[in-house]
C-alpha cells in the first residue's frame, strides 16, 4: 500500500515504475540545448494539420504513440491515459484520444500539467484501477499565443521577464512491472497567490508556489536538497528561479548547483533571444522525457525532485484585474 | 528642412510611447488608444495643428494624427452643417484611412498566413 | 527581510530586469522617424504629380497603410516590431499592421467570425475612442462655434 507522509507527500514504497516515455518538439526547440535529447523534432508548426489547435492535437497522438512503441505496447494496453493542455476546455487533450477507446481523465493545471497527469496516473496504477497508465501534456507556441496573447504577425514587443511557450509534447507511461526507474514519492501543491499581475512575469507569480510544495515535501519526508542529484521547476524561467532560489534558502533549503528549471534548459536565451526563458505544460515536458528519465536510466542520476509550476489564469481573469494564481506539483523519480 | 523636421518630431513621438511601453507595462493597444485621444485632445486645444505646419508627415503619420484628422473633421463638420457634423465629421475625414485598413486586411487574410516565430 | 506575501510585489521589483529603456528609445526613434520620413517623401510625391492638398491628405494614409499591410502579410512586421516597438506600432502603419494581423491569425476560425468579427480586437478600442473623443470635441466646438 502507498503511505501518506506528513500531509502533502505519498509514498508509494518503489512500487510504481516508469515503464517508457516520449516525446515530441518543434523546430525552435529542436535547436535549442537539449536538440539530441528528443524523440521527435518537426519542423512544420502546422504538423501537416490545416490549423495549430489539430497540430498541437497530432503532438499528444505522436508523443504517446512514442511512448508506446518504446514500451512494447499496444494503446488498449493502457487503462486510464491522463492527460490536459493549455487550451480552452483543454481540446488537444480530448481531441486526441477521442478514437482511443481507453478511460480518459481530462485535467487543468496549466504548466503543472506533466507531474499532474503522471500523479494521476501512478495514482490509477497504485489502487489497482491500472495495469499501465499514461500522462501526457502538450504546448504549442501558436495556439497558446493566439488564445493568450496576439496574433503571430502582430508587431509587439516582449519585456525581458517574458517566456516563450515550448512547442512540445510529452507521455509518460507508468505501471507495476519492474524497471529500473521508480515514482517514489510525489506531493500535490495547494494553490498560492502573492498577487502577480503582471502576465509577462509568470516566474515571479510561480516561484510562491513552488517553494510551497518544495518545503512540504522536505518537512514531510525529513529529506533536505543535499539528497538529491537534481531538483528541477518546470517553468519558472531566469525571473521565478533566482526568486525560487531565494525563497527556499530563506526557509533553510540552500539549492546550490543541485536546482535547475527546464525553462532555462530547453532554449539557449541568449542565442535563441527567449527573453526569461520557455514555459508551457510541453517545457518541463520535453526535459522530463527527454534529458532526466534516460539519464535516471543509464544510472547517471540516481535522485531526482521534478516539480512542474503552474499559473492558473485566464485572460478573462487577467483583463478583470485579477492576480495570477500557481500551483506546483512534485515527483520524486528514483533510479538504480 | 521638411524630412528633417518631420523624423525628428515624428521620431520623438514614437519614444514618448516607447517609454510608457518600458515604464507603465500597459499593453501596446492601450497606449495607441491613448495616443489617439491625445490627438484630439490637442487638436481641440490647438496645440496640434501648429505641430502639423511645423513638422508635416513628422505629426500626422504618427496615429496621434489620426486623432487630429477626426478632431478637425469633426470641426469642419459642425461648421458646415451644424450639430449633425458631430456625427458625420469624425468619419467622413478618416473614411480613406479606415477603409483601406479593413480592405488590406481582407485581402491578406486570403492571401497570406501567419507563421511561427 | 523575509518575503512574503506582503512585500512580495516590491521584492519581486527588485528581482525583474528593466527593459533596455534607452536602446529600446533609439531604435523607435530612428524607426519612427523613418516611417514619418517616407510618409513626407510620399506626399511631396503625390503633389509633384499633381495631386491637390485634399486628396494628398487622404492618399498618403492609404499609401502608408498598404505598406503597412503589405510588410505584415510578409511576416516582416512583426520583426521590425519586436525591435522598434513603439517606432512601428505608433505610426499609421503598426494601426495597419494590428487589423492585417488578427485577420490573418483568425482566418481559421471562418471569414465572416474569424476574419470579420476578429480583425478589429486590437485596433477597435482605437477607432472607438478617436470617435467618441472626436464627438465629444465636437459637441464642445458646436455649443461654443455654433449656437453662441
Amino acid at each position: 500500500m502507498a503511505k501518506k507522509v506528513g500531509d502533502r507527500t505519498l509514498e508509494f514504497s518503489e512500487r510504481i515504475n516508469v515503464i517508457s516515455y516520449g516525446n515530441v518538439v518543434g523546430k525552435f526547440e529542436g535547436e535549442g540545448p537539449l536538440k539530441s535529447c528528443f524523440d521527435i523534432i518537426v519542423n512544420d508548426e502546422y504538423f501537416g494539420e490545416k490549423t495549430y489547435e489539430k497540430a498541437e492535437t497530432k503532438m499528444q497522438q505522436t508523443a504517446l504513440n512514442s511512448a508506446l512503441q518504446k514500451g512494447l505496447l499496444k494503446i488498449s494496453d493502457l487503462n486510464l491515459i491522463a492527460s490536459g493542455d493549455l487550451l480552452n476546455q483543454c481540446i488537444s487533450s480530448s481531441y486526441s484520444v477521442r478514437d482511443n477507446d481507453v478511460p480518459f481523465i481530462g485535467l487543468y493545471g496549466a504548466c503543472s500539467t506533466m507531474a499532474l497527469s503522471v500523479i494521476v496516473a501512478s495514482m490509477s496504477v497504485e489502487c489497482g484501477y491500472s495495469q499501465y497508465a499514461a500522462g501526457v501534456t502538450s504546448s504549442h507556441f501558436c495556439s497558446a499565443e493566439r488564445q493568450f496573447r496576439q496574433p503571430l504577425e502582430y508587431g509587439g514587443q516582449r519585456t525581458p521577464s517574458a517566456q516563450r511557450t515550448v512547442t512540445a509534447s510529452a507521455a509518460l507511461i507508468v505501471g507495476k512491472k519492474k524497471t529500473n526507474i521508480t515514482v517514489k514519492r510525489i506531493a500535490i501543491g495547494s494553490v498560492i497567490d502573492f498577487l502577480v499581475t503582471d502576465a509577462n512575469n509568470m516566474g515571479a507569480a510561480m516561484a510562491p508556489a513552488a517553494v510551497d510544495t518544495v518545503v512540504h515535501y522536505f518537512n514531510d519526508t525529513g529529506t533536505k536538497p543535499q539528497d538529491y542529484d537534481m531538483i528541477l521547476s518546470g517553468d519558472l524561467g531566469a525571473v521565478g528561479a533566482s526568486i525560487f532560489r531565494d525563497m527556499a534558502a530563506e526557509k533553510g533549503y540552500d539549492m546550490q548547483n543541485i536546482y535547475n528549471d527546464c525553462g532555462l534548459m530547453i532554449f539557449d536565451n541568449k542565442k535563441q533571444d527567449t527573453h526569461a526563458g520557455g514555459s508551457g505544460c510541453g517545457c518541463s515536458g520535453a526535459v522530463l522525457t527527454g534529458y532526466v528519465l534516460p539519464r535516471l536510466a543509464s544510472g547517471e542520476l540516481k535522485n531526482v525532485l521534478f516539480m512542474s509550476t503552474g499559473a492558473l489564469m485566464s485572460t478573462t481573469a487577467s483583463q478583470q484585474g485579477e492576480s495570477i494564481p500557481a500551483v506546483a506539483h512534485l515527483i520524486n523519480f528514483t533510479g538504480e | 528642412m521638411d524630412y528633417l523636421y518631420a523624423f525628428l518630431i515624428g521620431g520623438a513621438i514614437c519614444v514618448i510611447a516607447q517609454v510608457l511601453i518600458d515604464k507603465t507595462k500597459l499593453a501596446p493597444a492601450k497606449i495607441v488608444v491613448l495616443f489617439v485621444t491625445m490627438g484630439v485632445l490637442l487638436t481641440s486645444v490647438g496645440v496640434y495643428q501648429p505641430l502639423v505646419e511645423f513638422a508635416g508627415a513628422g505629426a500626422t503619420v504618427p496615429i496621434t494624427g489620426f486623432g487630429y484628422s477626426l478632431a478637425k473633421g469633426v470641426e469642419n463638420a459642425v461648421r458646415q452643417n451644424g450639430w449633425l457634423g458631430i456625427f458625420t465629421g469624425g468619419f467622413t475625414a478618416s473614411a480613406g484611412g479606415v477603409a483601406a485598413a479593413v480592405f488590406f486586411g481582407y485581402i491578406f487574410s486570403l492571401i497570406s498566413n501567419p507563421k511561427m516565430k | 527581510m523575509s518575503i512574503n506575501k506582503s512585500n512580495y510585489d516590491e521584492y519581486v521589483k527588485k528581482k525583474t530586469p528593466n527593459s533596455p529603456i534607452l536602446k529600446n528609445c533609439i531604435k523607435a526613434f530612428f524607426v519612427g522617424g523613418a516611417i514619418c520620413v517616407i510618409g513626407q517623401a510620399i506626399t511631396d510625391l503625390c503633389i509633384m504629380l499633381g495631386a491637390g492638398m485634399t486628396e494628398v491628405k487622404i492618399i498618403t494614409p492609404i499609401i502608408l497603410i498598404f505598406l503597412g499591410s503589405l510588410l505584415t502579410g510578409l511576416g516582416v512586421y512583426d520583426k521590425l516590431g519586436k525591435h522598434a516597438g513603439g517606432g512601428s506600432i505608433i505610426p499609421i502603419t503598426g494601426f495597419a499592421n494590428s487589423i492585417v494581423s488578427s485577420a490573418m491569425e483568425f482566418k481559421k476560425e471562418g471569414y465572416v467570425m474569424g476574419v470579420g468579427a476578429k480583425m478589429f480586437t486590437i485596433a477597435g478600442p482605437v477607432i472607438v475612442y478617436g470617435v467618441v473623443a472626436s464627438m465629444i470635441y465636437g459637441f464642445i466646438y458646436w455649443i461654443v462655434n455654433i449656437v453662441f
